[in-house]
């Protein structure tokens, strides 16, 4: 199993939202549906405060919720990775997937009505590209590789650097890291 | 003071600014699967208990009434997927961890059987009804079959329907992330609403007085042990973490505080179980009353479940943007 | 179960496995790019850092538009407007045919015509102005470079009148402190070298939400390798949430901080000794002058406590020269605007960064010949001595005032030529002046992408095509590496549009003045000066960008003099001919203007997603952020009594007010300021996204102050208060 993961930096994250606009174009998002946001959250009172820029997205969970509940398999595992994807021809829009995703990170297509949401780009991962989203920051905080590999880029800021993810509790497993 | 909001615009359609991706049609369809699964079980009970005599409506016309109501139940939960085209997509696979795809395969494996039961005392219920079987090339053989396997039937249906019954809760406690569902105490909870629902049936449906007041003591029962997991399903939330304390907010101050105590548990359990227990027998009309409010209590419960258990959540981000603007998008 | 039965179950199972093609449309959908895919370079024109990118069609189609990897204006990396150029094509509501206006007065009616009858009348009314007037009475505003071909036309007409706005509305005053100090400009991209720099001083500016590409991903270096960033500025901008240390200052009191950092880096000699030695003048002057202005005077001024003006202070004198005073951008603020510049100029030298690693670098462009044409002749009188004789250190136009000398029957201008630039949102509080001069004016033509507010005010309106679709000059800019870039059409224009280049050489053609642009198509001109240099308009067309070697030393050679063009030949911390025109040659502090009870300061600037007011429209922009939202400090929220999500229209004190605007409340805001983006409150209503959406806070100032040395417009010493209002119907 392949354990592809996402790493962005808030230190350099500057929430402009690049990585929003570039996977729409890239992935031909229909206008009105997101794959990925930008969370603004500050902490603290005037003028002592802290501010912090996440994007965010699908945390392609090593034990997804939203695969586990889908009751035809449309949610799956992507070949031996943990990029979770959809497939559409399976999929009857009953949104059990969107129910069971803690982060809310799944959209119903428009106008056709299967449910769609970030796939890591799968379709330039298999070309050895980063996703789109990664490829677009201007501040270059985002990184993208295979944590088997103890020399990829994402291993080494992991072991580096303190990091968190985001609602690890539920139990998800998520892939998307972020550095502090 | 955390000020977390979502610096780019994202609405996306009935997931923003809270989920609403099911409405009354799951709701419906939960009532109603609730229903049959009751229907079904008092059924049975009164051909194994061989009470035939005392509960003459739930002996030999109630069975037909579960085919009927599950199928209007279907109907809306198929009315609810986006894609439909897909529907038959449910039946090219069996999920093992998913309960939407178990009891999309129950469904489908209960429905003989509750056209058996139905089968199985339709000559004494609904003479007309056999009739038209009978002259069903075969129609005739299965009935008499389904009449000799009368106990079998009924004691096969029970598992079944219960089955059928807490299936409707543990789908949505299923659902980790949402933490108002995320309670074992729903799938009971669901089986005896559906139980009691299902019970006050034969006395909307005009059963002989002995029958009646069978019903209005069950349901006594059941209504009170209703009570009781709704209490506990509160405990739970209470008692567990942070995002289950915002959820029980909910209803003990939030948006649907009024609602939940004013609309459902008042109207459609307390009120009902004190008619009951107190004047029903005297009074035809009070028992109807409290029968007609228990089905109403019934779909009440399982439409603010649905409602209130999407939108509590893990994540809370305020927008900076009126979502009515995005609509220009799309002129 | 018998065999026969068990098939045809199977059978049934299998004719439902095959009806999914019979229904159609429930195969896997196509993955993006596994169609036929072409690119094709270009430079955005989303704003005006023009980084080179490449624009992606997949089956004849828009796909995405990506950074060039080898261009240093953006190292492979669009920003986010960038990022969302396609839809700067794609807008519905784009300018589609050229328009003339029927009638005058209040009502706005104009007929669509033929590029003929535009140019013939533009033509006309051109030379009715020449014979009645003068052939130098029409003025250009300009913004982007597709205006030098209408500044070229008019100069060969005999006008030669012109103004940026960014220069008035934005980085004058910047632009001449620092040629008053250096004798060079700041550059843009700016020539700051944070990516070496140990510690970076931002005086209100916002890099981060300003997205000036390279400057925002140096300055995401400096973070990664440890600098030190200090951020003044009354809100917690997103770069001061990236800081060491953030002061948030009272607005309009920088100036006093500005002093009393040299105040301190002088008396704790943390200065820069050798460098200020060698390479300045006036030093002594500089010593007496910032004697008074000790960190516990600047206190009382700014609110910045004095122990950590000293520490600030000292953390830059740490890690000098590697450390800069970032000039900022956008600097029109509060009128003393030049004396602030000058002060952060002169930081700059007493940390001895300019020509230093980590602090300011050189700039070189490439030696790239002009097309061989005729040259306009000169002006016979210098317009800039007759219109603005009282900024004389000024060398461009200064479009406030060029507006006031077009205002009334005796006005000095009788034409304007408005190319991308929206007056009326970009001059503060001049909506109704504009409208007046527009009365008066004998020919307005207004050249844009997307019907502004400005094309409302035109006579002749011409749609410019967008940057995807066209030609243009070869970007060649002072930076790091001498670059060249090219800009080439993806697409055929859409609807009637066209580039400006073409309606220019049309213009010209009509007055007789074609030979000015003795060429048909601008590629010819591209093809050629490449070829000049070694390349050809193919090779530009497969390689996007070109690199050329630098001639001369990227940064000062230690120990050695340097003879910088200011009068004195030396960096001029006291500035003679500051002095020689009456200012003051040291900078100044003037207390700022105090908010009236129940008012606010008025603080604007930028987000990443939108570009001024330019890009609301853009449908993949909007998308991302609809509308601004008024910042307010929760104090201040309380006693208004709202809340976030609430909506108010700002009122000035001469009772003004704006369009409804969104409440957000923050503690990321001064409790005596507001804050929104600028670039809201469209009230075209031919953009169907922007209309009527958000506050212009341009609209509100009320108290604009002139800069007395660049004859900018100050735009941050306004006040508002908040007027609850309810949400209403959206039209």
């Amino acid at each position: 199993m392949t354990t592809y993961a996402m790493v962005i930096d808030t230190r350099t994250c500057i929430g402009c939202g690049d990585c929003v606009v570039a996977c729409k174009n890239e992935n031909k998002v229909p206008a009105g549906l997101n794959r990925d946001w930008v969370v603004e959250a500050t902490r603290g009172e005037y003028p002592d405060l802290q501010t912090e820029f996440r994007s965010e997205r699908c945390n392609h969970c090593g034990h997804a919720t939203c695969v586990s509940s889908c009751p035809t398999g449309a949610s799956h595992y992507w070949k031996d990775t943990n990029i979770v994807l959809v497939a559409e021809e399976k999929c009857t829009g009953c949104k059990a997937c969107i129910a069971a995703c803690p982060y809310d990170a799944r959209l119903i297509m428009h106008p056709q009505g299967y449910v769609d949401k970030c796939t890591f780009c799968h379709h330039r991962v298999d070309q050895g590209l980063d996703p789109a989203c990664v490829s677009s920051c201007p501040t270059h905080c985002m990184h993208f590789g295979m944590l088997d590999d103890r020399d990829s880029n994402v291993s080494r800021l992991l072991r580096e650097r303190r990091h968190k993810v985001l609602l690890g509790e539920t139990g998800n497993d998520p892939h998307v890291y972020y550095l502090l | 003071m955390i000020e977390e909001v979502l610096a780019t615009a994202r609405y996306n359609p009935k997931i923003d600014p809270t989920l609403g991706i099911w409405t009354w049609e799951i709701s419906f369809y939960l009532f109603m699967g609730g229903m049959a699964a009751g229907i079904m079980l008092f059924a049975a009970w009164a051909v194994l208990s061989r009470k035939g005599d005392q509960l003459v409506f739930a002996h030999s016309r109630f069975a037909l009434w579960a085919p009927v109501v599950l199928s209007l139940g279907m109907t809306t939960l198929f009315l609810d997927l986006e894609y439909k085209l897909h529907v038959f997509r449910f039946y090219t696979s069996l999920q093992a961890t998913s309960p939407m795809s178990w009891g999309a395969w129950v469904l489908v494996l209960i429905y003989p059987l509750m056209i058996g039961q139905a089968l199985s005392t339709l000559r004494q219920g609904y003479p007309m009804l056999a009739g038209l079987v009978n002259r069903v090339p075969g129609g005739g053989r299965v009935m008499r079959a389904c009449e000799a396997q009368r106990r079998m039937i009924a004691w096969l249906v029970i598992p079944l329907a219960v089955c059928l019954g807490i299936y409707t809760g543990v789908l949505l406690s299923a659902f980790g992330a949402r933490p108002f569902w995320n309670s074992g105490v729903l799938g009971p909870l669901f089986l005896i609403s559906g139980m009691s629902t299902a019970a006050v049936l034969p006395i909307l449906a005009g059963a002989n007085p002995p029958e009646r007041h069978f019903f209005e003591v069950v349901d006594i029962g059941l209504i009170t042990a209703e009570l009781v997991l709704i209490a506990l399903l509160l405990i739970n939330l209470a008692t567990g973490g942070a995002q289950h304390i915002q959820a029980l907010a909910l209803v003990t101050g939030g948006q649907y505080t009024v609602p939940f105590w004013l609309w459902f548990v008042l109207p459609g359990l307390l009120v009902p179980v004190v008619f009951e227990l107190v004047a029903a027998r005297r009074y035809r009309w009070l028992g109807l009353t409290a029968a007609a409010l228990v089905v109403y209590g019934g779909f009440m419960l399982r439409y603010l479940m649905v409602e209130i258990g999407q939108v509590s959540r893990w994540t809370d981000y305020a927008i900076q943007f009126d979502p009515q603007l995005l609509h220009r998008l799309v002129q | 179960m018998k065999r026969r039965e068990f098939l045809k179950i199977s059978a049934a199972l299998g004719a439902a496995g095959t009806m999914p093609t019979l229904l159609g449309g429930c195969a896997a959908k196509p993955l993006p790019g596994s169609g036929v895919v072409t690119t094709s370079p270009t430079i955005c024109n989303m704003c005006f850092w023009q980084c080179a990118g490449t624009l992606y069609q997949e089956d004849g189609r828009p796909w995405k538009v990506v950074g060039h990897p080898d261009d240093p204006h953006c190292d492979g990396r669009l920003c986010t407007r960038g990022t969302g150029g396609i839809g700067a094509y794609l807008d519905p509501d784009r300018l589609r045919q050229p328009l003339l206006r029927v009638g005058k007065g209040g009502d706005q009616q104009f007929r669509a015509v033929s590029w003929e009858e535009a140019f013939d009348h533009i033509a006309q009314r051109m030379q009715a102005i020449a014979e009645r007037h003068g052939k130098d009475r029409l003025a250009l505003f300009s913004h982007g470079d597709g205006g030098n071909h209408f500044h070229r036309m008019l100069q060969a007409f005999g006008s030669h009148a012109y103004a940026h706005p960014s220069f008035a509305q934005c980085r004058g005053p910047r632009a001449t402190a620092f040629a008053l100090t250096y004798g060079e400009s700041v550059g843009s991209p700016d020539r700051t070298d944070m990516g070496n720099s140990r510690c970076i001083v931002l005086i209100g500016s916002h890099i981060g939400e300003n997205l000036h590409n390279s400057q925002v991903q140096s300055l995401a270096r400096a973070l990664d390798n440890g600098a030190t960033l200090i951020t003044v500025d009354p809100r917690f901008s997103v770069a001061a949430s990236k800081s060491a240390h953030w002061l948030p200052i009272r607005p309009g009191t920088d100036i006093a901080l500005l002093l009393a950092w040299m105040n301190v880096l002088i008396n704790e000699r943390l200065y820069d000794q050798d460098y200020v030695a060698l390479h300045c003048n006036g030093f002594e002057q500089l010593v007496r002058h910032v004697q008074p202005f000790n960190p516990e005077w600047a206190y009382l001024e700014t609110g910045i406590e004095p122990a950590k003006i000293r520490e600030t202070a000292r953390a830059m004198a740490d890690a000098a020269p590697a450390a800069l005073v970032h000039p900022g951008r956008h600097v029109t603020w509060y009128g003393d605007d030049t004396q602030r510049c000058r002060a952060i100029a002169i930081l700059n030298a007493l940390l001895g960064s300019w020509g230093r690693p980590g602090g300011f670098y050189s700039q070189e462009k490439v030696d790239l010949p002009e097309y061989p044409a005729p040259k306009p002749d000169k002006p016979a009188t210098d317009w800039k001595a007759v219109l603005q004789p009282d900024f004389p250190l000024v060398g461009t136009g200064i479009s406030n005032r060029l507006v006031e000398r077009s205002v009334g029957a005796d006005a000095f201008f009788k034409g304007w030529f408005v190319y991308a630039t929206n007056l009326p949102m970009t001059l503060p509080g001049a909506r109704d002046q504009i409208a007046a001069a527009a009365q008066s004016l004998d020919l307005v033509v207004v050249v844009d992408t997307m019907p502004a507010e400005i094309t409302g005010f035109a006579d002749v309106v011409l749609p410019e095509c967008t940057y995807l679709e066209r030609f243009d000059e070869l970007r060649n800019k002072p930076e790091r590496t001498p670059t060249l870039a090219l800009r080439m059409p993806a697409f055929e224009p859409r609807y009637q549009s066209r580039p400006a280049w073409w309606m220019a050489k049309g213009i010209a053609d009509r007055l007789g003045l074609g030979h000015y642009f003795p060429w048909q198509d601008l590629s010819e001109v591209l093809d050629w000066q490449l070829r000049q240099v070694g390349s050809s308009l193919d090779e530009m067309q497969k390689k996007g960008v070109k690199r050329f070697p630098r001639k001369g030393p990227i940064y000062f050679e230690p120990g050695r003099p340097i003879r910088f063009k200011t009068p004195s030949g030396k960096i001029e911390l006291y500035s003679s001919l500051l002095a020689d025109n009456g200012q003051d040659p040291l900078p100044r502090y003037t207390p700022p203007d105090r908010p009236p009870e129940g008012f606010f300061h008025l603080n604007y600037g930028r987000a990443p997603a939108h570009t001024f007011g330019r890009t609301i429209n853009n449908p993949q922009l909007f998308e991302l952020m609809p509308e601004n939202a008024v910042w307010v400090h929760p104090s201040a929220a309380a006693w208004l009594d709202i809340a976030s999500g609430d909506y108010v229209a700002l009122e000035n004190p001469n009772g003004r007010r704006s369009n409804r605007v969104r409440v957000r409340v923050t503690e990321r805001i001064r409790p005596d300021s507001v804050f929104l983006v600028h670039g809201f409150g469209h009230t075209d209503g031919r953009q169907r996204l922007a209309r009527n959406v958000g506050a212009d806070d341009a609209d509100l100032m009320h108290n604009v102050k002139i800069d007395p040395i660049a004859g900018s417009t100050g735009m941050r010493a306004s006040f508002v208060t908040l007027k609850r209002v309810g949400k209403g119907e959206l039209t």
